[in-house]
C-alpha cells in the first residue's frame, strides 16, 4: 500500500497516510467546501485497506462544524474496525476550545484518545 | 448601524459625499469590514484572510481572535450553503447578502444578513431560541447531541453552525426578520463575541 499525502491548503489541512508506519495525520485547516468530498479517500482508506495499532494524528488549528462531524465518524469508525488504534489530539495551549473539542471526542470514543499539548 | 440604513447608504456610494458619510458611519460604529454580494469559498478565504491579517497587526489576544475567526467561518459558510436556496432561478440567480464585522466594547460583533424563504422564520426561531435557553454547559450538551445524530446536507452541512457560534461567543444570538420580497424575508443574524476576561 501506498503513501498519500494530501497537501495543505489555505482552507483543507495537510493529509498523510502512511502505512508502513501505520499513520494517519491531519494537520492545518480545515474548512473545505465539501467535507464529504474532501475526506472520502481518508474514510475510504480506513474502511479497506488499515489495520493494526494505526496511530491517528489531528493537529488542526481551524475547524468547521462539518468537518467536525467527518472527524467523529473517522473516531468512530477507527473505533470499529481497529480497536488496538490510538488517537493524538494535539492542541494549542492557547486554544481552550480546541482543548476542549479534544476532550469532547475523547468521552465518545473507547480506543485510546490522548491529549497533547503543544 | 442597522441594515436599513446601510442597505440606503450603500446606494449613495458612489457619489464622493455620500461614500464620506458612509466612512464616517463606519467609524462611529467601529465597523472594521462589511462585504455584500455574492458568496464563495474564495470570497471566504478572502475575508478570513483579510481580518486575520488585520488581527495580526492589531496583536489581537490568540485565544479571542480564534473565536472570532471560527464564528466568521460559520457565518460565511452559512451564507455560502444558503444564498441559492431561496432563488426560483436556482444558481443563476443568487441573491446578494452582507457580511460586517465590528467591534463594541471590546467585544466583536459579526452581522450577516442574508434572504430566506417565509417557511424558514419559523424554523431558525425555534432553532435559534433554543440554542438561546442552554447556559455554557446545555450547550456543550446539545452540541454533543446534536453532533451524534447529525447527517451531512447536500450542500454539506452538518446543521451544527448555530450552536458552535453560540458556544465560541459566549452570547446568545440576536436576530430578526424583515419583510422584504414576496415569499421571502431579510433574516438577520448578530453574534458578539466577548472578549476573554482577563481583557477587560
Amino acid at each position: 500500500m501506498e503513501k498519500i499525502h494530501i497537501a495543505a491548503q489555505e482552507d483543507t489541512p495537510e493529509i498523510v497516510i502512511d502505512p508502513a508506519a501505520n499513520r494517519l495525520a491531519i494537520s492545518g485547516r480545515s474548512l473545505p467546501e465539501d467535507v464529504a468530498l474532501f475526506y472520502q479517500p481518508v474514510l475510504e482508506w480506513l474502511n479497506n485497506s488499515a489495520s493494526g495499532a494505526l496511530s491517528i494524528e489531528v493537529k488542526l488549528e481551524y475547524f468547521n462544524t462539518a468537518s467536525s462531524k467527518i472527524l467523529l465518524d473517522i473516531f468512530m469508525l477507527a473505533e470499529d474496525k481497529l480497536p488496538d488504534a490510538r488517537i493524538l489530539w494535539h492542541y494549542d495551549q492557547d486554544d481552550d476550545d480546541m482543548k476542549e473539542a479534544g476532550e469532547e471526542y475523547q468521552e465518545l470514543v473507547t480506543i485510546s484518545f490522548e491529549l497533547v499539548g503543544y | 448601524m442597522n441594515l436599513e440604513q446601510y442597505i440606503k447608504t450603500s446606494s449613495s456610494t458612489t457619489d464622493l459625499g455620500g461614500l464620506h458619510s458612509f466612512y464616517r458611519q463606519m467609524i462611529d460604529n467601529n465597523l472594521l469590514m462589511i462585504y455584500e454580494g455574492e458568496f464563495s469559498q474564495e470570497i471566504t478565504r478572502s475575508v478570513l484572510n483579510l481580518t486575520e491579517k488585520s488581527f495580526e497587526m492589531n496583536n489581537l489576544d490568540p485565544g479571542l481572535r480564534k473565536k472570532v475567526v471560527n464564528v466568521m467561518i460559520e457565518s460565511l459558510q452559512n451564507i455560502c450553503k444558503h444564498q441559492y436556496t431561496v432563488s426560483e432561478a436556482g444558481k443563476d440567480g443568487f441573491i446578494p447578502a452582507v457580511f460586517m464585522i465590528g467591534k463594541r466594547n471590546g467585544n466583536y460583533v459579526i452581522i450577516t444578513g442574508n434572504m430566506v424563504h417565509k417557511q424558514a422564520e419559523s424554523i431558525l426561531t425555534a432553532k435559534i431560541d433554543k440554542i438561546n435557553s442552554f447556559d455554557k454547559e446545555g450547550l456543550k450538551q446539545y452540541y454533543k447531541e446534536s453532533r451524534l445524530a447529525a447527517k451531512l446536507s447536500d450542500v454539506g452541512g452538518a446543521g451544527l453552525g448555530l450552536i458552535d457560534m453560540a458556544r465560541k461567543s459566549g452570547n446568545s444570538l440576536i436576530y430578526r426578520f424583515d419583510e422584504a420580497e414576496d415569499q421571502t424575508l431579510f433574516y438577520t443574524l448578530l453574534v458578539e463575541i466577548s472578549a476573554q476576561k482577563d481583557e477587560e
